[in-house]
Parts: structure tokens; sequence; C-alpha cells
């Protein structure tokens, strides 16, 4: 599904493709790897290589089950019917032919017969992974293909999984090359036992589990939570109604408090019907659920259903777990809570392995102008550079390449045009001027209130300069405020313009209707809600998301809507461009991040693999990374280049809402319903911090411009700072923990947290440091 | 099972999928219609859980009826029309068939184009800025410049008082709660002085204005009156220091009010109620003088029984309550301030030439700081002599409380006097003949409720002031000091004058301040003669535990005789002109029955 291209390149190749791509996706994006060259099989591989399980299944997921695309029309067709397949692989290559594109038809020939075996081999791999035990992969059909992709995902896994052969029934019951139809993924859970034993046999592994040592019971009892929800999809598949709804009394009163949100949708389903198209029952069941268990400890476990001849536990750890068996002491009860209460458990741990270029990129050699005041800059910049090498935290300013910064030719990145060669002098100067936060000077805070919103205010965002300010509403529309005394004008109409002198020095001032002048413009496109908006870093365009499904792209010259990018089909709650413009990236209800360039209206990626919604989606500050939050309380880290998944965060106990990195692209904090802002370690992948103290939603997160101070703004009124500093100084990251990612988080949210700041009765749900720190926020009032 | 489910979840009845059916022309099986239900049932929840999904997203609190239709869309289901209306729609049953339905009344549309009060349109969104915090801390700047604020932010001022009022007169009696107490609790109200300034202005606007709202009994004007001055005596206390200025404004704005007689009741209502709110010192300055005056009026109206009146009289009845309660407070803390330091066995001496002295100190009462105490003595130049304009201010004195509790018992009668109760043990103190009333009587053992005021006098005030609060009141009860907030300063200033001269005065003046002046002209019908102004001729003391024992303490009735001096003839004709008085003006709300209601035993 992911493909890159060259920029140049693409554009030539890509101009007659447009047609097919509406065609067949999936085809295309394969070819276009292909032909260009760049994306090698190689690639190919390593895309597949570094989907894990879960991504498969989500993948898939989003292709087949999730509404997200069943109505998509060609590209919802299910991949994985081979002879649908070659019926379109035919009428592409006739289409090609009649078109002269001999070319493309011998590559697309050539391509046939890997191709038909790589289409298969998403399909294969997430029936294998949602009904299959790692180990099936050799049952797994003689596909040569998947079966090295399979052996390539394996490998890296191998050490970890110890899970002994599967019954044989899961494997009929699944099969290696089932579709992952609704009814199929169902039928996983025809009757393998007496229903009436289910409570007996839950509660047997209760107590042995209770019965074992304490250092062993923390861990063996996150099994209770997947086997829980299993036991009772399985007994409702079975229309065994009265039985699953004693069983759900019964036990649902053991399970983590953090799982209730999910417990009430389950206890709300009390049928077989039911369980059609519901999301989060095909979340369960497409997803294994991942445990990170110490090898002592599931051996303990092993040995006890071993002994009891219990194979109907068994059987369900078999198929719907994946156990991440790791060496050393097991986990304490508060290390495991601390990262579990995803949708699919923890991540498993080679997820997090990959190297991460977290560095920021070199900032392009700009002369500044010297004068009186950049002298000064220059002196402040002295001061901060001399730190540099302990704290890593001036980044930007480097003149040397940071060592964990990616290529600056990574991901191509537009040109500067002496606009904003501009601003960045600008950004200098005022950069300059900026205070220094800590925990002792802590920042002012100037308060945006929207008044006459009507609870209608759905997004807010600042220009970089903090020149203007944008809302989204509920209302469809997007409004633009100058917050400046400088207002907002519209170019001339065409014919005025060509009125003008062009030579005059003052051509960009002529070409503005000093008519139009106004402090704010209304943006009249979207028909729904608009949850995004996002201004280009240059203040040329503005982005809004909407209930609607698309992306539009403003104009901030003439205030018209210059582009809608549909592709999404369900509501897109969130998107962001990126810090150097050009791209931008959008997550919505169906569960598919994309990522697009303005000036094309087709995602150049798309990183499929969350199980429920994407919340929210930010950029890494050097643009080659992207973080999206999603509710089923994941966040993951994606590769722009290749859009391998690179990170994934468990933590959070409630959807994710909020989004930052530090400035210095080191660390990502995140904020969800459960008021709770976590810290993360992006080079480790590992949690670091957790700031207790919302009430509510957090809604905002900035860090300030030097990364001292976090903010924090949520529903509950209030704007909380909090000492980044001390909180990254606090955590000593040692090898072992590194490896492990077993972290003892201190308990030292009271400390970090430096003031809490409420408002009257206004949700915050922007916040924003000026380029000298002074700190925005914006909200509606409540009344 | 089935009763189970419909613990957990909302239920819709197979009856109801029946009746639906029924309506569509199709019969349904039991068993069909059971299915049904619970399928509709699981639908319902499906589409509550992904329409707080939107809610989510667009950042609020409150499902809309909108999400509600979205999430239906989504799930390619037909949006509901018609529910989008902000009311609450009236479900209403029958009695006869277990019929619950929504009301949908019919809408003429004629009348509505017809209408002349077109709906103004929705006020423009717009975005204000307001630095909230200065280097994480609350913006104290501003502060200082509140007096201009008052006069600039007229328009503002009406706006706020719009809100306020909407919030507070609406149906909805959680609103109004959330609201005062919001202005009332609300510590941003420190900071953002121009709103605060709103509140006082939109504080007397509510306890003073014949409100519209108040044309119509069924509103709850009064509560709003009292939340309104017990707003008002918050923010002196939290911020006494900072609106001193204020101060003198608002007792002369009262005092206007009460002298005036062709407002009408409530103002006169809200006025007590605002000067009991500032302290029993706003009250002695203000409303003691004010009131044979004012009695006179007050009495005609509830004199009249004639059905028309009815309403008047009832209005009549709460003022004459809130101004017992206020005068009761008065006297207690006259009583208090007089009884500390005699208990802490400083030289007693007693009488009345000794209470102005001992006032001086009275630690129960004095807030933590004296905010008022400039302000107190600046009061003087502008106010008006209560008694007219040819008594200065800076003349007033104090009248000894025996006297005045003569006078206003000469108004109150006995429902004045259950307010108090005499300690056995200090009657030995008393001064007069009076204390041979059989006060003692009912009290508790002497000697340890002797003994207890000493100990307890603090918490004696205390308890004065918290009892409303039990009864889950929305309002922050004004802190006990605050009761007083007003007052030691100006007890200090008014101290340092000899006490000798006052007590001089004390005979003399009075009652020239009441018969010269406006007030007598107004309520030419005044039939009482002026109260016994002699020697005090009685005495008394506060048992501590006796008030503290709120509850009960006001039920509790003394045989009490009228002192002996006093002509027993003239205050007794009054006092017993208002046998109802015990029984009106059930209040609404039950922490202010506490306050109100007399429970005088007929």
């Amino acid at each position: 599904m992911f493909f890159w291209v060259d920029q140049s390149e693409y554009w030539i190749l890509s101009c007659p493709r447009f047609f097919i791509l509406r065609v067949h996706a999936h085809f295309i994006s394969k070819m276009a790897a292909v032909q260009d060259g760049q994306v090698d099989p190689e690639n190919v591989k390593t895309e597949i290589k570094t989907e894990i399980p879960n991504d498969g299944c989500g993948n898939n997921n989003a292709n087949s089950s999730s509404p997200g695309c069943t109505s998509l029309g060609s590209t919802s067709k299910s991949p994985t019917e081979p002879a649908e397949d070659q019926q379109t692989l035919l009428a592409v290559l006739k289409f090609l032919k009649r078109n002269k594109l001999n070319e493309s038809v011998d590559i697309l020939r050539r391509e046939a017969g890997l191709s038909v075996d790589l289409d298969d081999s998403p399909g294969s791999e997430s029936a294998e992974a949602g009904s299959a035990a790692a180990p099936n992969v050799g049952a797994d059909g003689g596909d040569a293909n998947s079966l090295l992709s399979r052996v390539s995902l394996g490998t890296p896994a191998a050490p970890a999984v110890t899970a002994p052969p599967a019954p044989p029934k899961a494997v009929t019951a699944s099969g290696g090359e089932d579709q992952p139809d609704v009814n199929v993924v169902l039928s996983a859970y025809s009757q393998q036992g007496d229903p009436e034993l289910y409570p007996l046999y839950y509660n047997g592994l209760k107590k042995f589990i209770e019965s074992v040592l304490d250092c062993h019971r923390a861990e063996l009892s996150q099994v209770f939570y997947p086997l829980f929800v299993h036991m009772y999809l399985e007994l409702v598949y079975n229309n065994h109604e009265p039985l699953a709804k004693q069983f759900f009394e019964k036990f649902s009163g053991d399970q983590e408090c953090y799982y209730a949100d999910d417990l009430r949708i389950l206890s709300g389903m009390t049928k077989k019907e039911h369980m059609k198209g519901n999301e989060t029952m095909m979340d369960f069941r497409t997803s294994k659920f991942l445990l990170h268990i110490s090898r002592d400890s599931y051996q303990l476990l092993k040995r006890h259903l071993q002994e009891r001849q219990n194979n109907q536990i068994w059987n369900i750890i078999q198929e719907h777990l994946y156990i991440d068996i790791f060496d050393g002491m097991p986990r304490s009860k508060t290390q495991i809570d601390a990262m579990s209460g995803s949708l699919a458990g923890e991540a498993k741990r080679d997820a997090n392995r990959g190297k991460v270029f977290y560095g920021l990129l070199k900032e392009p050699e700009i002369e500044v102008p010297l004068d009186d005041e950049d002298d000064e800059a220059e002196n402040e910049e002295g001061k901060p550079k001399k730190k540099k090498p302990k704290k890593d935290s001036m980044g930007s300013k480097s003149k040397k390449q940071d060592p964990n910064a990616p290529q600056q030719t990574r991901i191509p990145l537009p040109e500067l045009k002496d606009s904003d060669k501009l601003d960045k002098i600008m950004n200098m100067k005022e950069a300059a001027k900026k205070i220094r936060l800590g925990s002792d000077t802590l920042p002012s805070i100037c308060f945006y209130t929207f008044l006459n919103a009507y609870q209608g205010l759905t997004a807010v965002d600042f220009t970089d300069d903090s020149s203007l300010i944008a809302g989204g509403f509920a209302d469809s529309t997007v409004r633009v405020w100058s917050v400046t005394p400088k207002k907002l004008r519209r170019v001339k109409s065409a014919a005025d313009l060509s009125n003008i002198d062009k030579e005059s020095d003052d051509v960009l001032e002529r070409i503005m209707d000093e008519r139009t002048a106004s402090e704010s413009k209304i943006l009249y496109g979207h028909s729904g809600p608009v949850y995004g908006v996002s201004f280009s870093p240059d203040r040329n365009y503005l982005l809004s998301s909407s209930e609607d499904g698309t992306v539009r792209l403003w104009s901030l010259q003439t205030f018209t809507c210059l582009v809608g990018y549909k592709g999404h089909n369900y509501p897109v709650w969130d998107a962001q461009f990126s810090p150097y413009g050009y791209y931008f990236v959008s997550g919505g209800h169906d569960r598919v991040a994309r990522l697009w360039a303005t000036d094309h209206y087709q995602p150049l990626r798309m990183f499929a693999g969350h199980l429920a919604d994407i919340t929210c989606t930010h950029f890494h500050p050097n643009s080659n990374y992207v973080a999206t939050g999603s509710a089923d309380r994941t966040v993951r880290l994606w590769d722009v280049l290749n859009g391998n998944c690179v990170r994934i965060l468990t933590g959070h106990k409630g959807p994710i809402h909020s989004l930052a990195f530090s400035p210095n692209g080191k660390y990502l904090a995140s904020g969800a319903t459960d008021g709770r802002v976590l810290l993360w370690d992006i080079g480790h992948g590992l949690m670091i911090g957790e700031l207790k103290g919302h009430s509510d939603t957090i809604y905002a997160l900035r860090f300030s411009r030097d990364g001292e101070i976090l903010a924090s703004g949520s529903m509950d009124n209030t704007i909380r700072l909090w000492d980044t500093l001390k909180a990254f100084d606090d955590v000593e990251l040692d090898d072992f923990t590194a490896t492990t990612g077993h972290i003892h988080l201190p308990e030292n949210s009271q400390e970090l947290m430096l003031g809490t700041y409420t408002t009257k009765s206004t949700p915050v749900i922007h916040l924003h440091f000026t380029r000298r720190n002074l700190l925005l926020a914006a909200g509606a009032y409540n009344p | 099972m089935a009763d189970r489910e419909e613990r957990r979840f909302a239920e819709v009845p197979r009856e109801s999928v029946k009746l639906m059916a029924e309506s569509a022309g199709v019969e349904l099986s039991d068993e069909l219609a059971a299915l049904l239900a619970e399928d509709v049932c699981y639908r319902l929840r499906e589409a509550s859980q992904s329409s707080s999904q939107f809610m989510r997203h667009a950042k609020r609190r409150k499902l809309t009826v909108e999400d509600f239709n979205r999430a239906l869309r989504w799930s390619n289901v037909e949006a509901i029309a018609g529910y989008g209306a902000q009311d609450a729609l009236p479900f209403r049953p029958i009695k006869e068939g277990e019929l619950f339905f929504v009301e949908d009344r019919e809408i003429n549309l004629v009348e509505l184009a017809l209408a002349t009060n077109i709906p103004k349109g929705c006020a423009e969104t717009m975005v204000r800025v307001n630095v909230s915090y200065l280097d994480g801390k609350g913006n104290l700047e501003h502060q200082g410049t509140v007096p201009g604020a008052v006069q600039t932010l007229s328009e503002d001022l009406l706006k706020y008082y719009q809100q306020v009022t909407r919030s507070i007169l609406g149906e909805d009696p959680h609103l109004m709660k959330v609201a005062l107490l919001d202005l009332q609790s609300n510590s941003k109200i420190a900071a953002l002085l121009p709103y605060f300034v709103y509140v006082i202005s939109g504080a007397m606007y509510c306890i003073l204005e014949p409100l519209a709202a108040s044309i119509n009994p069924l509103n709850d004007h009064w509560t709003l009156r009292d939340y309104a001055a017990l707003l008002l005596s918050h923010i002196f206390w939290i911020h006494g220091d900072l609106v001193s200025g204020l101060y003198h404004q608002i007792l002369l704005s009262l005092q206007k009010v009460l002298s005036d007689p062709v407002r009408p009741l409530c103002s006169h209502y809200g006025a007590v109620v605002g000067l009991h709110a500032l302290g029993w010192k706003a009250v002695e300055r203000v409303l003691y003088p004010h009131l044979p005056a004012y009695w006179a009026n007050l009495q005609a109206v509830l004199d009249d029984y004639s059905v028309s009146n009815a309403q008047v009289k009832a209005d009549g009845h709460k003022v004459y309550g809130a101004i017992l309660v206020a005068v009761e407070r008065l006297l207690k803390m006259k009583a208090l301030s007089l009884s500390v330091p005699k208990d802490r066995g400083s030289s007693a001496q007693p009488g009345s030439g000794g209470t102005i002295g001992f006032r001086v100190s009275s630690p129960g009462l004095s807030p933590p700081s004296e905010p008022l105490s400039e302000a107190a003595l600046g009061i003087a130049s502008h106010l008006q002599g209560p008694g007219g304009a040819d008594t200065p201010w800076e003349d007033w004195t104090p009248v000894p409380l025996p006297a005045m509790y003569c006078e206003l018992y000469s108004f109150f009668g006995d429902s004045l006097a259950v307010r108090f109760s005499t300690g056995p043990g200090l009657a030995g103190c008393a001064h007069s003949a009076a204390s041979n009333s059989p006060d003692t009587r009912k009290e508790p053992p002497g000697p340890a409720a002797n003994m207890d005021t000493t100990r307890k006098m603090p918490q004696l005030t205390a308890s004065l002031n918290i009892s409303p609060r039990q009864d889950g009141s929305p309002r922050t009860e004004p802190a006990p000091p605050s009761l007083a907030a007003t007052a030691p300063g100006r007890n200090l200033a008014r101290s340092s004058s000899s006490s000798s001269s006052i007590q001089r005065r004390n005979s003399s003046s009075r009652p020239g301040q009441r018969t010269v002046g406006p007030p007598r002209d107004i309520f030419p019908k005044a039939r009482f003669p002026p109260p016994q102004t002699g020697p005090p001729a009685f005495s008394f003391l506060i048992g501590g535990r006796q008030m503290g024992r709120r509850c009960q303490g006001r039920r509790f009735q003394t045989s009490f005789n009228p002192p002996p001096p006093l002509s027993s003839a003239a205050p007794r004709t009054y006092s017993h002109k208002l046998p109802v008085i015990g029984r009106v003006g059930k209040p609404l709300r039950r922490w202010t029955r506490s306050h109100y209601s007399l429970h005088l035993p007929l």
C-alpha cells in the first residue's frame, strides 16, 4: 500500500496513471514502486517485514472490515480474492495495451506472477496473524514469497516466541488461505467446549494465579482480561446468551478498571448478530492481544494448563494471545499497569527496536544582516551552544550535523523561498529576545477566548509567528482572525491585477485589495464540522479537516479553497502541516493516516495499523516522522520515507487527543481522555514520565521553545505547566532499562507540576508558545 | 436475565415496539417484538457510543442531538429531525393508558412570521484576548483600575446583568445555583477585577431593583436578593481593602432606597438584606435609625387585610422578617462585643456607659485584618444622616444596647425576644431589675452555660453563620469574620471618641434624629411615641451554648416580660399587632428557612 516515489520522477511517470490509480490503487502502488526503480523488491520485503502481525491485521481491517473502506469502490475489493484479482489484472493489462503503454505492460507482466503472490501475502498474513499463532507459519500454504516474508518476520521474533505448536483444531479452523471476512473471523469462535464449564475454567485459572508467588502473580494476571474477553465472545458467538451474561456478571468485576470502556461495549453485545460489524469486537478478534511475560512466569502458566489438561484456555491463549517472553525478572504490578491499557495489549518489544533519526535537520545557513540586535542574538546563541553537548536541548541552532539526525535529503523538502528566509531571520531575531523559561521563570499566559461560539468551536491553530489565529467550527466554517493590527486582505481580482505595475518595489503590497481588509475572514466549503485546522509554516495556506471526509487547502492570499483532498471517506479528525511545509498528514475514523503533498490529490503514504480511529496527528520537527494518536490508546510513530511503523507506544488508558514533540525532537508528549500526560523517549521507544493532574481530556499540549516547560490544556478549564527538564533528568536510562523496556517511573507528578492556571469557564483546546516564549491559549467560553 | 439488562442499560420495552408496529399497521408476535426490542436497544447503544466520539472531537462535554444524528448517518441510518431545540422536550404520561409521549405542540407559523419581536441574530463569533497570568502569577496589575472600570463599562455591565439574571431567573434552579456559586467562589474574580465590579453592580441591581420577575409571585426573586446580598458581603469580605470606595456608595444607595416610600417592598427587602449582609454595623448605622419611620409604613401594609393587598402583604412580611433577622444580629453582635470582655474578667462596668468601652475589643468578631478601617471613617462625610440631612453622620453615635433593645422590642415584641436568652449566671451582672424576668427559668443550668460563654464565644459566632450551609445551600456563607467585616474598623474609630460624650449624647440626640427628618414626613401615620430613652433599665447577655444550638434555639419560648422602665402599653400594642408573622413567608429553600422562619408559638 505504501509507495514512495522520488518527486521529479514521479511527476513524469504518474501523469497517465492517475486514472488507473482509481481503478486499482493497490496494483498501481506496486507498479509505481517497480517502475521507477526506486523501490526494489528488497524494499517491498522490508515493508512487510516490519509489519508486525498487529499491523497486518490492522491493515487488513482497514481494508475490509472497517467501514473506512467498504464503500471505497475499487480499493475496497478484497485483495485476497485471487480470481477476481487476476481478472482485474487482465483488465488493467488490456487497458495499458490499448493505450500503447507497452513498457508498463511488460513490467506488469513480468511482475504479474510475483504481484499475485505479493498480493496474497497481506491477505494470508492477516488471516494467519488473526487466527493462527506464529509457529503456524509452516502450515501457511506453499506460497514461497509469503513464506519468505513470514520467515523474515519470524526471525527477529523467533527467540521470543516459544509457544508450543498450536493444536490442529486451530489450524483447521482458520486455515492458511482464509479471507479476513467477518464470518470467517468470527467462525474461529465456533464451539470448542462445553459452555457450562467456562466459568469453571476461568475460575480455575484465577485460583491458580492467585496462588502463585507474588512476583509472578502480577504478570500472569495480565492474562485475565484477554481471556475473559475471548471466552465471553465465544459464548456469545455460540448463542449461549444466558451463559455469556452470567459469565460477564461473574468476572467482569475482576478486570482492571482501565478496561471499563471496552467492557461496557462488550456487555452490550449479547447476540451473534451483534458481533458482526462491531468494530471493537473485530479489533479483539483480528488482532492478537500482546502480553509481555517473563519466562519463569510463562513456564508456570504453561505447566499449570498442561497438567490440568485445560485445553480450552490453552487454545485461547494460543489463538488470540501473543505472549512476548523475555528473560529476567518478572515485572511488578506498577510496571505492568504503566504499559498496559491499550486495545490490543502492549507493543512487541522489537517493534520499538528500530533506529529512529530523531535529531533535527541542519538549518540552512542564512546570513543574518548584522546590526546591534543581531550581535545580541549571536551572544544568546552562543550560550546554549556550549550547553548543547550535555543537554542536546538546543539542537535547532547547531551548525554541525546532529548525529541522530536523518540525512538532509532523506525526505525531499521544498526549497526555501526568499520569503521563507526572511521569516527565518525574523524568527532568529525574535528567538534572541525570548525568555529562558524554567521552574522559577514561568511563562505569562495570554488567553484567546472565543466568544459567542455556541459550543461550536472544534479546533484552533496559531501561526508560528502568532500573527493569525484560525478556528474550525461545528457549523462547517473555518474562520481566520488577524491578531495583529494588520488586517486580512485578499489579492485583487485578475482584471485588477493586470493593471498593476509589476516592476514597482511594493508590488506585493499593491496586489492586495484594500477594500477587503477586515479583522477576520470566513472560509466556507466544508459540509461538516471542522475538526482540525493547521497553518502552513509560510502562512500562505491553511489546512482544514472535516467530518465530511475531506481535507481542504485554503489560500490565505485569496481566502478561497484551493484543493479538496478526498481519500478518507469517513470523518477526518485531524490534519497537520509538516514543519517544512509541502507535506501534511491526516488521520480519521478510517484508522488510516495519510501523508499528502499539497500538489498531489492522492496520498503519498498510507499509515495503517491503528486498531481504532486516529484522533490526532503530529509531524516530527525534522519532518521525517509522523506521530499518530488513536482511540485504540496507542501512539504510533511512522517513518515518512517508507511508511513503516517504527514505534508503538502503549500506556494510555483512554483515546489520545493531543501530541507534542519536544523542540529537539527527542521526546514526545501525549495527552488522553484519562487526563494524564505521558512522556516518551523516541530514541529508546520508552515511556519516561507520567504527569497526573488534569481531571479531564487533554486537548492541547505544547513544549516551550526551548523545551524546558510543557504546557497542557484540558477540558477541565485549566492549563498546567510541567517541568520537563526535571522530568527528563530524573529518568536514568541505563542500558538495562533500555533493552528490557522495564522502567520504573518516578511518582513525581506533583513535583513536576509548576502551576495550574484556571480559566473561568473555558476549556483549553489549543496552546502555542510564541517565539519569545509567551504562552498563548485558546478556547471557547462556555457560559 | 431481562431485569439485569434493564439495570445496565436503557431498554425499549417490547410493548413500545408493538405499539410502533401497530401504528405502522403490522401485527407482531411477542417473541418477535422481544427480539426486535433487544436489537433496537443494542443499536441504540451502538449509536450512542459512536456519537460520543463526535462529541469528544468537537471538544464538548455535552452530547448533542446533532452528534447522535451524525453517528446515525455514518451507520447508514436516517437522521432524526426535530429534536434540535435547546429546551428540554416535555415527556408526558397519559395516566389511563400508561402511555408516555413527547409533547409535540403545534406551532402557528403565521404567528411566528408576523411576530413583532423579531429574534435577533446570533452574536458574531469573536476572539478576545486577555493576559490571564503574568509570569505564571495572577494578573495583579489590573486590579488597581477598578473605579475607572465602573464608569466606562456600563454597557458590559448591562450584558453581565443579563447574563446573571438569565441564569438566575431561568427555570433551572441548578443553573442558578451554579451561576451564583461560581460568582461567589470563583477565585478568578480576584484576578479579573472588571468582572468583579460588575458583580457588585449586578448584585446591587439584583438586590434593589424591582425586577420584572418579581411581578410574577412565582418567581423566587427573594432568593435572588438573598443570594445577591450574600455575594455582596462575600465580595466585601474578600476584597474589602480594594473596594473601600464602593462601600459607602453602596451604603448610600441602600439607604436611599430604604427611605424612599415609593419603592416597592421588594426593593426595601433588598435594601434590608443588603445591609444585613454588609454587617451589623451597617444595620446599626442605616437601618436602625430608619426603623421607627419605616415601621409605620410597614405596619400599614401588614394591617391591611383586604384581599387585593394579599400579595403586598406577603411582601411586607418578607421585609418584616428580613428586618427582624438583621436587627437581631445587630443586637447579638452588640451584646457579644459587650459581653466578651466582661467575661474575660476585665473590670466590668455594667450599664450603658460600659458598652461602648467594651466593644473596642471583641476578638471573636474582628476580622483578621481590618480592611475598612479607613473607609469607615471616610463614610462619614457623604452619607446623609440617618434621620435627615440636618444630622451629619459624624454626629451619629451608637445607641447603647439596652436602649436599642428596648426600642426594638417595642417594635417586634416577643418575636424579637425569642432570639434572646440570658444566662442565669449573668443575671447577677445585670444592671436593672429587668433581669427578674423569668428568662432564667428556661435556661440550661446556669454554671455550665456561664463558663461556656468565655470559651465558646468564637464558636458561637461560627455556629451563627455556618448553620445555613448544612442544607446544602449553594453559596458559601461568608466566613464568620465577614459579618463584622465592616464593623470593627468603625468600632475602633468610634471608640476613640470619648465615651462620656457618647453617653451624654445618647439620650439627647436620638429622639431628635427620629423626630426630625424626611422619613417622619413621609410616614405621617406613625402613631407611636419614641420609646423610652431614659437610663437603661435592662441588660442581658447571651448564653453562648444556647445560641449555638441553632436548630432548637429558635424554637424555645421565653415568657419574656418587657422591662419595667418601658412603657408597657405602647410596645406591646405594636408587637401584638403582628400575630401572624411567625407563619408567613415560608421560604422556598431550606437554608433560608433557618434564617427567616420564626416558629412563633401563637
